[in-house]
């Protein structure tokens, strides 16, 4: 087991708590920035797609596993990323510009729309945002004029300083594009984590009533976190509206947002490993399945459903088994070779879960 | 004047009067004890100083502050902090995390700095930091420090929710039941710690509390409550030695 000597409390600040942490991601980082001359541009491609759901999972995981509040709605907010950086850049405004522009823009709609939906709580909430959802997609088609209705919209090709970066013909640079989105969106998100409003998001998600008491006003706190969210979501909406080429009122779908919950949950609510688990989950599984499909009943027939239910199933699995997901496992994976030979079959187990009174006796 | 000043309150919920024309006053550098049979409307009169809850009548002084202009969360920037009777931690975060959550109120850096996490955020942690170690040293939970809460033993919460009340370096300081479930050696360490509370650090506290041996211990005043009233108050020997708080322990006829 590694043990920390605590030197000085930059110790705890610091992105990185070790120097083998510090190797292990940089390593990491080396191999994502070295990927395109390792692996084909088909490969590649589902990489990015990975990225992207990684960085629309971290959005959801700001509020959902940092803040405690669900939201089935996020789908819109994909919407609202991708439809205003494609408008921003129609409107002549720059790629460098409009993009940024249009997580900030989504921040700004989320905190808007958090103000009334965010006194809901549980499912409630969960059901007040799938609203969201559904009318993004009337709102879609009634802008017609503006989004492109139910034909849809072309996101024209990014140049960036004269330099092109074109999702099809150049799958690298698009690939590194999305690479560096998701590096600062990871960064934001461990700031956050290491700063008081971080700090303040796990406070109103475990616990209202002492977060109240220690002086954190929680509604501003959710406010905060969906707006946070919603910026993030933005951002890896635009470049979904990339990705996919083309996009009209149906792909931001409700579906689009069960998943993206399906997917953090199953990845690891609360941690920043378990966005990124989960999107290699969404990513691969339809392709998995339609390859182990073709070979167990033959190519040409259809199951509709199948991926639905699958990944239902993986989701109901994990809830039963590993509520940590898969992050979660992969702790205790880890804590078991380094404790090797030592570890205990119960060691995991919880000592006592304590009554939480709703009631402040 | 007090530090804390409650004069008439009143609260009901439905038929019941959990407080009933309540007044009492908490002296700067004080240690002030509540008793009172179970149900009298001890954590009551906490929730209506955390502005929980909405009294029907009365007045709620804090060093000249009046408390009903103030909403719940603004109360711990008065120098307020509090534990509950039935432990409320931050069950997903580390120990650590709780006792910063405890400095919340002290934080000055905005949200755009924070997501930066500029050279000024990390000296704001720092400065942090250092005040939780002090606790977690006061406190002897060095053991503990990176733990999650979700998997301590109960006599360690109790510890830990009153760490994070001190992080906060309050004026006045709430203990909801400190003791209630502590073993006898860690009811003896909270009796120093309350102690060294008001000695060291001069925090004034207010607390709740059962046992009387402790509450004998260290406080200097006592309050009885019985149905949400005043009963007796004055020092420990005082309000035990009251015939109006025995009978109301132990019931009619037993004097
Ligand atoms: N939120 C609430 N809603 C309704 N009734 C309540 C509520 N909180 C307290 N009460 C009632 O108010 C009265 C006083 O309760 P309180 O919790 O203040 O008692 P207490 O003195 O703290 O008792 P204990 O020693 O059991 O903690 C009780 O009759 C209780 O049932
Ligand atoms: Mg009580």
């Amino acid at each position: 087991m590694r043990i920390h000597f605590k030197t000085s409390y930059q110790h705890d600040i610091r992105l990185f708590p070790d120097r083998w942490t510090l190797c292990v991601y940089g390593a990491l980082l080396a191999l994502a920035f070295a990927l395109p001359y390792l692996i084909g541009e088909f490969y590649l491609g589902e990489v990015t797609n990975v990225l992207i759901w990684a960085i629309a999972g971290l959005g959801l995981m700001l509020l959902t596993g940092q803040t405690g509040q669900a939201s089935l709605g996020h789908a819109a907010f994909l919407a609202i990323g991708c439809y205003a950086n494609t408008i921003l850049i129609e409107q002549g405004v720059p790629f460098i510009i409009a993009f940024p522009l249009a997580g900030v823009i989504t921040g700004f709609v989320g905190l808007l729309i958090a103000i009334p939906v965010l006194r809901l709580h549980g499912i409630y909430l969960a059901i007040a945002t799938i609203a969201l959802s559904v009318l993004a997609d009337d709102i879609i088609v009634l802008t017609e004029h503006w989004s492109g209705g139910v034909s849809g919209k072309f996101p024209e090709m990014i140049t960036i300083f004269g330099f092109e970066i074109e999702r099809w013909s150049m799958p690298s640079r698009f690939y590194y594009l999305v690479l560096v989105v998701t590096i600062i969106c990871t960064l934001f998100y461990r700031n956050l984590l290491r700063s008081p409003l971080g700090r303040a998001f796990a406070a109103v998600r475990d616990s209202e009533v002492s977060a109240t008491a220690m002086g954190v006003h929680i509604a501003r706190t959710k406010g905060k976190a969906f707006g946070l969210s919603c910026m993030i979501t933005g951002w890896a909406g635009a470049l979904m509206g990339y990705y996919a080429g083309t996009f009209n009122n149906e792909t931001f779908s409700l579906v689009i947002s069960i998943t993206l919950l399906m997917m953090i949950v199953i990845g690891g609510l609360g941690s920043i490993h378990g966005a990124f688990f989960g999107a290699v989950v969404v990513a691969f599984l339809p392709q998995a399945l339609s390859i182990l499909k073709d070979n167990v009943v033959g190519s040409g027939v259809a199951i509709p459903g199948l991926e639905t239910g699958v990944f239902g199933l993986i989701l109901i699995m994990f809830i039963l088994f590993e509520p940590m997901g898969i992050y979660g496992r992969w702790l205790k994976i880890r804590t078991w070779f380094e404790l090797f030979p030592f570890a205990r079959k119960d060691m995991f187990r919880r000592q006592k879960s304590y009554l939480k009174t709703e009631r402040l006796r | 004047m007090s530090l804390l000043e409650i004069n008439n309150a009143t609260l009901k919920f439905g038929g019941v009067v959990a407080v009933n024309d309540l007044s009492f006053s908490v002296e700067e550098g004080e240690v002030y004890a509540i008793v009172g049979p179970n149900g009298a409307g001890k954590s009551t009169a906490f929730n209506l100083i955390s502005r929980f809850y909405e009294p029907f009548a009365g007045t709620f002084t804090f060093d000249g502050n009046n408390l009903l202009e103030r909403d719940a969360d603004q109360v711990a920037d008065l120098g307020i902090a509090r534990t509950f009777q039935n432990i409320e931690l931050f069950e997903h975060a580390t120990v650590l995390q709780n006792l910063l959550v405890g400095r919340h109120r002290h934080r000055k850096t905005t949200l755009l700095e924070e997501m930066f996490f500029t050279p000024r955020v990390r000296r704001e942690e720092e400065r942090h930091r250092e005040a939780v170690e002090e606790v977690i040293d006061f406190l002897d939970l060095q053991p503990y420090r990176n733990k999650m809460i979700a998997g301590l033993p109960y006599g360690v919460r109790k510890v830990v929710e009153l760490g994070r009340a001190l992080a906060s370096k309050p004026r006045l300081l709430l203990l909801d039941e400190p003791a209630s479930g502590l073993s006898v050696e860690e009811t003896q360490d909270m009796r120093w710690w309350i102690d060294d509370i008001r000695k060291q650090m001069g925090i004034t506290v207010l607390m709740v509390e059962h046992d009387m041996g402790l509450v004998s211990g260290v406080s200097d005043r006592v309050l009885a409550l019985a149905d949400g009233a005043k009963l007796a108050e004055g020092t420990p020997a005082e309000v035990q030695a009251n015939p109006a708080v025995i009978e109301a322990y132990l019931g009619a006829g037993a004097v």
